[in-house]
Order: structure tokens, then sequence, then C-alpha cells
């Protein structure tokens, strides 16, 4: 390297990918013209094409994260089970289509025997979207692919059955961003500690007017310390967002106590029966616990459970909720009800009930 | 290579925690190999103790430094500048924080690679990625990112360039990072789904790889994401993630097959249809007949899709077919959660020109976006800080009732023009409905 002259290569910039040359070729011929699916079992869906040509897809959680091993072994699935065509759902499950129900059975056991769990359809728990966490992140409260990996053990049977009243998505992000997004349920970092200045390294690592103006509630302000240019946070402002530390590592917001874990329910992206909605705080303070994070699995799975005993069919979490009430939500899953659960922030007033509409 | 060597150095001279395979023990990490799901450590293991592989070292060391965040419960990467030739963005570097103590995963950096539109591969295609990957990589990969992306992850400084330049021999392109176009996502659409209202393949590649400049050469104020879902059930979460999701929808009457309704009520029972499909209607546009045929209300209709996700044998989209756009979605940094908001009720997907149409509306909205928006800010924060009369008048945009849930509720507003703006709505209606303006 050091002696040859280096031979850059220019990009061929490419863009998206045709994914034509790896789809099914039942699916090439089809495209555009399906007529109706069926679910025949929990994790297989049956689509049939306007032309008469039917396809089975089955579908199989992975951990997101997969070594190379674990990507050729689906593969090896694919050629001897199925027809060779896979493709990933938005939630990091596997397809595999085949063109006869005969080699459904087959593959369903194949996947099954390695380890996959079959299901993630129809009403069902689906994989938990999550982010990168303390493997390869910059800024993480937590570890998304260890409380994903500690949730979905927790809710294996909800991934290959169809219980739910509907789908449940649940999303986990590992700071305040929300890499993750919104959910059925969300778990995501909650700071509760105003961000911890080490003021040697401020002005060498950081554009302050930049950190200044990323501030939501306008709390930094720069300030002279011990002879340097820095940053100072007024903490009685501070809501402890951290959107100050991506621009200025120096402004360390995690601490090993001090990063929480919060519960967030009723966030819901389709347009099915409500409009789309954020997902709403339901507890905080949660310990940052790994490597299970027991006390989340315990908030989670008591959410999940009272919903799927409560729910009606084709409610969504927020919608069941909106049926029953919050007060109902909070005594049918004991948790409590602060200041904390009324929102302060542009235009709060619009989540308070102005009305005399009461549920006793 | 030499550098693999060097590491290896380093670690016999600087680790005193090993087991006596030269592991580093992981007893927290070893607790998420239990349970039934698939375990992501399990296969961190595999690339750890994958023979002769040239990143078995690094994944030793990778999984020390996890197994010090799980203890610690902090994270130790940092950011820094890591870049292929000819490229501004696209790929995330990480250098170890305590690199002293893992020094094989001192750099540990993610090529964010555009998965093929749909997320389809064949295991041809796989194998090869994964063979890159082994050559130069860590052997971890993640299928996919949340905004689509096929995200390598774990590559040393040196290996970037070569890692990339097989992937894009190969076929694949970097991603979205930084202040830039994103790497985008499309549902499965047309490929497999009778809901799907236009061609999403056709709309993610177009649009994306029109613009494939701002996304290898960052220079936009902050990030923009486009999303292509195929109807309102929104697979990929468009209306929420992206700065401008497309999302399908039709204009005719739904279309319904009477004998499919009858034989739903006569399965699922006349109470559960009446509850569960009738009552649902968000928008009372149901009726089920004596008959148990079914009555559709098709201008109430707001195409919400529940009917048809449940009845999908009896019922289906119309078929003037093309897509709602919506613009402004994003996350919480700075001023707080934004869904995306209902710009264009309808634009038709069909033709090429309406293709065209759909990629000029993109780049005026981008070329908003780059002239207008202030460092940091999304496009739908810059929607709010001008406020909505000002974007539609910037980017071409007529004012439509579909837009909002209700009229402004608030006074303070100059409405000296009224007259006017009221004429040229009649205007626009008048050539809507295909009337000849002016010969008035």
């Amino acid at each position: 390297m050091m002696d040859t002259a280096v031979q850059l290569r220019r990009p061929d910039e490419t863009g998206v990918p045709d994914p034509f040359q790896y789809m099914h070729p039942l699916m090439v011929k089809n495209y555009g013209a399906w007529a109706w699916h069926d679910r025949p079992r929990p994790g297989v869906l049956y689509h049939v094409a306007k032309s008469g040509d039917e396809i089975w897809t089955v579908r199989a959680g992975t951990q997101r994260q997969m070594d190379v091993f674990t990507i050729r072994k689906l593969c090896d699935i694919a050629d001897r089970f199925a027809e060779g065509h896979v493709r990933f759902t938005t939630r990091s499950n596997i397809e595999f289509m085949v063109s006869a129900f005969e080699k459904v059975q087959p593959l369903v056991d194949a996947l099954q025997s390695a380890g996959f769990p079959v299901g993630g359809t129809g009403n069902s728990v689906s994989m938990i979207s999550h982010t990168q966490g303390w493997l390869h992140c910059d800024i993480p409260g937590t570890d998304a692919s260890g409380v994903v990996k500690s949730l979905m053990d927790m809710m294996y049977h909800e991934f290959i059955t169809e219980e739910m009243p509907n789908r449940v998505r649940i999303t986990t992000s590992c700071c305040q961003i929300n890499c993750g997004g919104q959910g059925d349920i969300s778990i995501n970092v909650q700071y509760t500690k105003p961000p911890k200045i080490n003021h040697d390294l401020v002005s060498k690592v950081c554009e302050r007017p930049a950190v200044v103006a990323r501030c939501p509630v306008a709390a930094i302000r720069p300030a002279m310390v011990d002879g340097k240019p820095s940053l100072e946070v007024d903490e009685q402002k501070c809501v402890c967002c951290g959107a100050c530390y991506p621009p200025c590592p120096p402004m360390q917001i995690n601490g090993a106590d001090s990063t929480k874990i919060a519960i967030w329910v009723g966030g819901k992206h389709s347009n099915a029966r409500s409009k789309p909605t954020f997902h709403k705080l339901v507890v905080a303070n949660l310990p940052n616990n790994p490597p299970r994070w027991p006390e989340v699995e315990e908030v989670v799975r008591t959410i999940l459970y009272v919903y799927k005993n409560h729910g009606r069919d084709f409610e969504r979490l927020g919608e069941w909720i909106e049926r029953i009430g919050w007060p109902r939500f909070f005594d049918l899953t004991g948790f409590a009800f602060t200041k904390h659960h009324l929102d302060t922030w542009t235009g709060s007033r619009k989540t308070m009930n102005m009305s005399a509409h009461v549920h006793f | 290579m030499s550098h693999d060597d060097i590491s290896h150095d380093h670690r016999d001279q600087d680790r005193p925690q090993q087991d006596t395979g030269g592991h580093h023990p992981t007893p927290m990490l070893d607790q998420l190999e239990e349970g039934p799901w698939p375990s992501f450590v399990t296969g961190l293991k595999r690339l750890r103790d994958a023979e002769g592989q040239q990143y078995a070292p690094m994944m030793n060391d990778l999984l020390g430094q996890l197994e010090h965040s799980y203890n610690e419960r902090l994270g130790f990467w940092k950011g820094g500048t890591v870049s292929v030739f000819g490229y501004g963005g696209g790929v995330i570097p990480r250098f170890s924080e305590v690199a002293a103590q893992f020094p094989a995963s001192k750099e540990f950096h993610t090529l964010r690679v555009q998965p093929p539109a749909g997320l389809h591969y064949d295991t041809d295609v796989l194998r090869k990625l994964c063979d890159i990957w082994e050559r130069h990589g860590s052997g971890l990969i993640a299928f996919h990112g949340q905004s689509g992306d096929i995200m390598f992850q774990g590559c040393s400084t040196d290996n970037v360039q070569k890692a990339f330049d097989e992937l894009n021999e190969i076929g694949f392109d970097l991603g979205g990072a930084g202040p830039a176009l994103r790497t985008s996502m499309s549902c499965v659409g047309h490929a497999r789904c009778e809901m799907s209202c236009y061609d999403e393949v056709r709309a993610h590649r177009s649009v994306i790889n029109e613009f494939l400049d701002e996304m290898h050469r960052p220079a936009l104020p902050y990030k923009f994401k486009f999303k292509f879902s195929g109807c309102g059930n929104d697979c990929v979460n468009a209306v929420h993630r992206a700065d401008f999701a497309v999302i399908g929808t039709w204009r005719d009457d739904m279309k319904v097959n009477q004998d499919g309704v009858k034989a739903y009520v006569a399965k699922a029972g006349r109470k559960y249809t009446i509850d569960h499909v009738i009552a649902m209607c968000p928008t009372r546009a149901l009726s089920l007949n004596d008959d148990d045929t079914l009555d559709v209300d098709n201008k109430s209709c707001v195409r919400c899709m529940h009917c048809i996700n449940v009845m999908n044998k009896a019922l289906s989209p119309g078929d003037d077919r093309g897509a709602a756009i919506l613009m402004g979605g994003k996350r919480a940094l700075k001023v707080g959660d934004l869904m995306g908001t209902l710009m264009i009720p309808f634009i038709k997907l069909d033709t090429d020109e309406d293709y065209e149409n759909l990629v000029a509306l993109a780049r005026r909205i981008l070329e908003f976006f780059a002239d207008n928006a202030l460092e940091h800010e999304r496009v739908g924060e810059t929607m709010d800080r001008i406020g909505l009369p000002s974007f539609l008048e910037a980017v071409g945009i007529d004012p439509d009732p579909n837009m909002v849930n209700h009229p402004r509720t608030s006074c303070y507003v100059r409405t000296d023009d009224f007259t006017e703006e009221a004429e040229k709505y009649f205007e626009r209606k008048a050539r809507e409905s295909g009337l000849d303006v002016a010969a008035e």
C-alpha cells in the first residue's frame, strides 16, 4: 500500500438496485395484478393473482444483527426448501416465497428446527423494530439488541400465534431521538439528569453556537469556565432531552444510573380505522438494567396482556384505550398516573380533555 | 493483511481478562444466548470463533467492548470522518474510546448500503454480500436499519474502500447519512399485495435515483427522507418517518364483490360483521343491507383500508389509483413530534408522465428545503416556522380542504384579500371540472 500509487476507483452511482433481478418469478409475472390473500396458519401467507397463479409466503423472525453464518443458513434453507427468493419485512422478518402448497410445511419445519420462529403475520406481535445501541451507536443510552432479545423471548408465543386483538408493533430506541419510531408499545431511553459538561473539551470539540441552537428550551448559553470558552446549562430549564450531546460529546447526557427507560403506548402508522397517532407516556424511570431488563419486561408484559384480554378484535392498542378511556387503562394495568403524564410542550392544551366527558 | 497481525500483537500485550482460548469472558452477554428467540450474541460468537477469518480477533474485542458496556451501562464509541473516494456520506465512522483494552475493534465503521426496492433478494446475491463482508468487514450485517439500509457493521478504516468497491461492482450503492437525502424504503406492494395502488418500485427508484447527488454529497440543511407505501396501511411507516410520504389511494368507488360479502357474513356472522366491519368504519360510510350485501357511501369513504383489510376477498380499491402525498413527518428533535400532513390529496401514478410529475414535485420540495430550511431543521419544522400558506405558495401547491381537520379557529389573521383568494378557488374548481375558464 505504501509503495505503490493508490489507484482510486470512481464509484458507479447506481442508486437503488432494481429488485426484479432478485424477485420470485411469480411475483415478477403477476406484478401489480394480485387478487386476494389469506393466512392458512400463523406465519404463512397465501396470495392469489388475477391470473390464478398462487404463491405461499413463509415468514420467520431473525435477530436483525446477523452474522454471515446465520444469513448463509437462511440461504441454504431458501435453496433447499424454498425457491431461492426471499425478502425482508420492515421489521427484519425474512420471507420465503414458494409456488406450491406442498413446500410450505417442510419449509416451516426446516426453519423451526434451525431455530427461526415462524410467525409475525396477522394479529401477532411482530419483531420489535430497534436501533443500534451500545453495539454501534455513538450516543446510546442502552443496547437495543439486548432489550429486543429479552422481550422477544418473553413474547415468543405471541410471535408464533395470532391471538392478539390486532397486530402489535413494538419499537425500542436507545436515546430520545427515537430512531425506533412510533409503536403500539415503545420502549425508549429517557434521560433524567442534565448533561455533565467536560469544560476542558468543549471549545476544542464543539461548535458552540450550533450547540446553543440545538436546545429546544434555550437552556444552553456560552460561558467562560476556568478561563476557557465553554457552555453552561440552566438546569432549571433543562428537560434532559440529550439534544446537545450528539453535536457536543463533552456534554455527556448518559449516566449509568441516570439513564432510565420509559414505556409509551398507542402509536400507530396505519390509517386503518383511526388516523395515525403518536405514542403516549405510561411509565418512566425504569432502571436500565442489562443484560435482560426485567423491570422493562414486566411492564411490557402487563400492558400486552391487559390489551390481549380486553381489546376487541381489530382494535389497535391505542384504539382500545380510546374506547375504554385512560382512567380504566391505568386501573387495569395498575400503573400510576402522575403530573408527568400531563403534556407541557407546544400544543399541549389540545391533548387535554376539554369537555365534561368523564369515565367512572 | 498486516493490519490483523498488528492487532494480534496489541491484544497479547494489553489484555489481562481472557480465558484460555484468548476470549474475553462475557458473563452478561452469555445470558442473552438463553431463550427461544434467535440470539445476536450467539451470532457474534460464531464470528469470533471463525477460525482463520480476518475478522475473528475484531469480533472478540467487539464482544469484549460490548460486555464492558453492559457492565458500565454506557456506550464507548465516538464518531469521526471516514468516507469512500468520490462520496461524502454513507459511512458511519466508529472509533472505540476503549481501544487500549480492545484494540482489534478500535475501528468499527458501518457502511450504509441501499437495499433493492421492496427488500427483495435471491440467495445468490445474499451469499455474495456475505462473501464480500467476510473478506473486508466483520461478518456482521443488519437487514435492515430503520431508514432501510443494509447495514454492514464493523469495518476498519483501511477496508472501507475495498468493501465498497466490491459491493458497488455487484450493483449496490451507498445510502445516506448526515444532512443529506436518506436511503428510502418501499413496501412489498405491486410484487405481492392486492391493496397496492401504484408501482412502488418505480416510484421509489425514479425519485431516489434522480437525486443521488444529494445523498452521496451531503449539502442539505438536514436529513430528508422519502418513503413509499402502496396503501393507507402504510407498511413502511411513511406518515411519521418521512419528510415526503407517498401513500397509495384511489379516487373512484371501491370495488365490492357482493357474493364475497355474503360469503364473509355467512362465515363470520351478521353481528360480528356489523360490530367489526360496519361499525368500525371511521366515517360511517358502510351499511349492511338486509340481504347481507354491502352498501358503500363512497363519497364519505376516506380510504382508511379497514374494511378492505378484513374482507379482502370481497372488497378492493377502485381502478382510478394513485397516491396521496404527506409532508413533514419526523420525531422529537427539535420542536417535538410532527406527523406528516396531507399536502396533495391525489396524484395519479399510471403513465410515464405521471411518474415524471412525481419526480418534479419531489424536486420542488427538495429545492425549497435546500434554499429555505435553517441548519438542522427538518422540512416539517420549516413548514411550521413560516406557516403553511407561505409554504404552499413557495412550492406551488394550492390550498385544499383535505389538508385540515377543520378550518382555522383563531381570528388572528389578516383577510383583506379573501375575495381574491376565493375567486382563485372557484377558478381552480372550474378548471378541475373541465370548464374553460378563459372563455367566460
